[in-house]
């Protein structure tokens, strides 16, 4: 009996923290923010999906917790989690009804109460909640209880027709550009949200893909492993030059905004590729590794810029000094720290890329540097009479620089200097006695790294063609370290995944400004509970990591704050 | 003589010698810079007395938060990014107590107990996100390698900034003025304001209190028992989970205090308002040797009064205009300066150069 009392908590406790988090994502905002947008016109809006999806995830989690007592227990405490978490957004609005919560929340608001209530008054609004929420919980203990083929034909394409839904503003003007195409877009998305006739098209049609893919897939793979080596190499060639001659269009198809949301990316696929040698190769934890960006931008500006009118370099000759400033200043600053360790490191670097902004910023140096108002009228990129001015255009620049970086990065990590790198990694004291260098391979790692940095910061300064010091703060380290850990230590297509994951898709949901970072520090929690190897692991790290598992296969739901 | 002479170079390499230039020139551009401020005597002796203490309240301030970095090392070895969100957290939620107390009259007719009132609801709100913080991001990550915890401390202060200013808010709220310590206390000739006195006297007393709380009860020795070495306090019997969650509520109660010791000095929160705090206490963790309760103390201390003294005296005299704007550079010199010559900070323990 005890044993099946303590299951039944499962669903209570879990419940309960669902019904937290609906209330606190009501409270904050999100709810209603995204209330005033429809993911299927009419039908449903991205308020309720939210909320919806919180439930969906509890009570699935509740379900796989009681899945060993048999399938009545499971249904029962998804339902109870379901249940559970509509009473408590029935709490937050029976307590908003008695007193005025708006003197401390500011957003709770009549808007969030008439969407917690579908808009009906509080007894029924009240009626409903439970009913969705248990429907709901339903759900999710049915999806649990489903076979794995049907169950991913059910959640995927609903999944997808979400996406749909959320990157709804981005979608549809990149396809209206496409003559026929528009047509179909017009079709399937409304002024707000999918239309429903678009979202069951949707739908239907990624589950006929899904469903032929694990008839057909395993066959179609097969096939391609039973190919002879030569043309699977020539397979894989085609392959790459498909991914070369996308890479090369993609700015043309993709309009203004994505391809300046692409050369965001490319710059910080550059600075995490330098990073990514520093921290992710040699194991120095650099926190101030915006003050060589730094570097790189104001020594191109000094040296292009018209307004200082100190130089008058053109762009190309500014970008090597700019590179040798940037690598000097890496040898420079990485001297005091050599002997500093960990978290000393991590400080004394922080307070480098500081002390940099600092007096860039200040008004001492203002006749050199242009202070708080930056310096501006740098010219941009030619070659030929071809001027790198638009993103579109600017892209192509980013793209050489992340080639070249990718290609030295990957010839210095199979180098001596890269196994020195990952030995002193792994450990200092035993890479010195094996006869490393340690100050030379350190002084390089930062050099190289820097070097790096500066020819990002140089792009970035003819891209905006003005640098100021409040573009290099030490938010900008937090995110490179971030986004080459989420993409994988080490890992050069760690980097890039990071780039697009970290810094490309919240660009993308720049609408939902306020709760960008929210979403943001959410997944990156997430991400190091789940999956701390990265998404594209190194080898050996990924295998370090998981240690002794063994490998789990199961799908994880989209965490609570997808969009 | 020779033979020595030789066994002394090979010790000092060249590196050595680079770092004792760039040491010995910036002491020495400090110490130019010093005697010329004096010389030229622009500021008087009252001038300096206020410098010193407003970085003594400052750096008081800066004692307590560090003191919850450092305690959170001692146990985790890991760098509690989110800390300076749970500074944030306590004041930021005791405002609405502070304000209704000021609406009502209550804080004007009986300031002592609204601001003990205030002060714990601020302690019990930070302690609690920070037990929440601990038990939700950072338990599961216990064996996890260094640098994955940093990034979900990250993103945890990351995530909690932005609940908080979704809760209260983008603005500024102005906190309530208490009437009893506006003004200002006379000694000969010599006067304090009266807040930034009681602002040092607050963060003197918890300091000690809490010294003597990690030095003197049983569950102090426990978390000190903890943060030298986890295995074997577990094989004494001690709970080490326990130990780590109440590190985390003492820390964040200590961040609570703070915070609300910095709102009494600058009379307004924010969502954002534990970011800067948050480095600056972190440095001076650092700089006092992370780990080290007394170096937490001291390295704030120091690193409040050298950025309220520093820019003055070290930089009016090399004739830099606007020497207020450099004090965040003069602050992270100073932490370079100590660490280039004591690699682990100022009463920094071996600890930290084998583990670290």
């Amino acid at each position: 009996m005890s044993i099946t009392r303590s299951f039944w908590k499962i669903g209570l406790k879990i419940g309960l923290i669902g019904g937290v988090v609906s209330v606190l994502l009501s409270l904050i905002g999100m709810v209603e923010a995204f209330g005033q947008r429809d993911i299927i016109n009419e039908v449903i809006s991205m308020g309720h999906t939210l909320l919806l999806m919180v439930g969906i995830f509890m009570a699935y989690l509740a379900a796989k917790r009681t899945s060993s007592l048999g399938k009545t227990w499971v249904l029962f405490n998804a339902l109870v989690t379901g249940i559970l978490i509509g009473g408590c957004l029935i709490l937050l609005l029976l307590l908003g009804n008695l007193v005025n919560l708006r003197a401390i929340f500011i957003n709770a608001s009549p808007v969030l109460y008439s969407i917690l209530t579908f808009g009906q008054n509080i007894k029924t609004g009240s009626l409903l909640l439970i009913l969705a929420g248990a429907l709901i919980g339903l759900f999710a203990g049915l999806i649990y209880l489903m076979p794995n083929l049907m169950r991913r034909v059910i959640v995927i394409p609903l999944s997808s027709v979400m996406i749909a839904g959320v990157i709804q503003d981005l979608l549809r003007p990149t396809l209206a550009a496409w003559g026929s195409i528009a047509v179909v877009s017009e079709w399937i998305f409304t002024a707000n949200g999918l239309s429903l006739q678009g979202a069951i098209a949707l739908a239907i049609v990624i589950a006929l893909i899904l469903l032929f893919w694990s008839f057909k897939g395993k066959a179609i793979q097969t096939g391609m492993k039973n190919l002879p080596p030569r043309q699977q190499r020539r397979l894989r060639s085609i392959g790459f030059f498909i991914l070369i001659i996308i890479f090369l269009a993609l700015p043309q198809v993709l309009g203004i905004f994505l391809s300046e949301v692409l050369t965001i990316v490319g710059l910080y696929v550059l600075l995490g590729l330098g990073l990514n040698i520093v921290v992710g190769y040699a194991g120095l934890l650099d926190l101030g590794y915006v003050a060589f960006f730094a570097i790189g931008s104001y020594t191109t500006a000094i040296l292009t810029s018209p307004e200082l009118g100190f130089f008058h370099f053109s762009f190309w000759s500014a970008l090597p000094v700019a590179i040798l400033m940037g690598i000097l200043a890496g040898v420079i600053l990485g001297i005091p720290v050599l002997k500093m360790r960990g978290d000393y490191l991590a400080i004394a670097t922080l307070g480098f890329g500081e002390i940099i902004r600092i007096l860039v910023l200040s008004d001492f140096l203002r006749p050199w540097l242009g202070g708080a108002q930056g310096v501006g009228k740098i010219p941009k990129a030619f070659i030929g009479s071809f001027e790198f001015g638009r993103p579109q255009e600017i892209y192509y620049l980013i793209l050489a620089g992340c080639l070249l970086v990718i290609f030295i990065s990957l010839r210095l990590r199979d180098s001596r200097m890269g196994r020195a790198w990952m030995a002193m990694r792994e450990d200092e004291d035993v890479a010195q006695a094996m006869g490393i260098n340690l100050v030379a391979t350190k002084l390089l790692a930062f050099a190289t790294g820097a070097g790096f940095s500066a020819l990002s910061g140089a792009i970035f300064a003819s891209k905006l063609s003005s640098v100021y010091p409040h573009s290099f703060n030490v938010m900008i380290s937090i995110n490179i370290i971030c986004v080459i850990i989420v993409g994988g230590m080490g890992s050069i297509p760690g980097v890039i995944v990071g780039s697009v994951a970290l810094v490309g898709l919240p660009e993308l949901l720049r609408e939902f400004a306020e709760y960008r970072l929210l979403v943001y520090g959410a997944a990156l929690v997430a991400m190091m509970l789940l999956k701390p190897e990265g998404l594209w692991p190194a080898e050996i790290r990924g295998r370090e990591l998981h240690e002794g598992e063994s490998k789990t296969t199961e799908e994880v739901l989209p965490t609570e704050g997808g969009p | 003589m020779l033979k020595q002479w030789k066994r002394l170079k090979e010790r000092i390499t060249p590196t050595d010698i680079v770092m004792w230039v760039i040491g010995g020139a910036i002491l020495a551009l400090i110490i130019w810079g010093s005697t010329a401020t004096i010389a030229a005597g622009r500021y008087s002796s009252h001038h300096w007395f206020d410098f010193v203490i407003f970085g003594l309240a400052q750096g008081s301030i800066y004692a307590l938060i560090a003191m919850g970095y450092t305690l959170v090392y001692g146990v985790l070895r890991m760098i509690n990014f989110a800390h300076s969100e749970i500074f944030m957290s306590g004041p930021y939620t005791a405002y609405f107590v502070a304000a209704a107390f000021y609406r009502s009259g209550f804080l004007d007719q009986h300031p002592l107990i609204s601001l003990l009132v205030i002060f714990l609801v601020a302690m019990i709100i930070s302690s609690g996100i920070a037990f929440l913080l601990e038990r939700i991001a950072y338990r599961p990550l216990r064996t996890a390698p260094r640098l994955i915890p940093l990034i979900t401390a990250i993103g945890a202060s990351f995530f909690l900034q932005y609940v908080f200013r979704g809760l209260y808010g983008s603005g500024f709220q102005a906190y309530p003025v208490v009437k009893i310590f506006e003004g200002e206390w006379t000694f000969g000739e010599f006067r304090i304001l009266r807040f930034q006195a009681v602002v040092i006297l607050a963060a003197a007393l918890l300091l000690a209190a809490l010294y003597s709380f990690i030095q003197r009860t049983r569950v102090g020795k426990a978390i000190r028992a903890v943060s030298e070495d986890k295995e074997a306090s577990y094989m004494m019997g001690i709970d080490v989970d326990r130990m780590i969650s109440t590190t985390f509520v003492i820390g964040g109660m200590a961040a609570g205090a703070a915070g609300v010791l910095y709102a009494l000095m600058f009379k307004q929160v924010h969502f954002f308002m534990g970011f800067i705090p948050g480095i600056k206490a972190f440095t001076a963790a650092v700089l006092g040797g992370i780990g080290n309760i007394p170096g937490a103390m001291l390295g704030g201390i120091f690193l409040g009064l050298i950025e309220s003294v520093g820019p003055s005296l070290f930089l009016d005299g090399l004739g830099i205009v606007a020497p207020y704007q450099l004090k965040d550079a003069i602050a992270f010199s100073m932490l370079v300066l100590v660490l280039i010559f004591r690699p682990t900070g100022i009463l920094g323990e071996r600890l930290a150069v084998k583990k670290a």
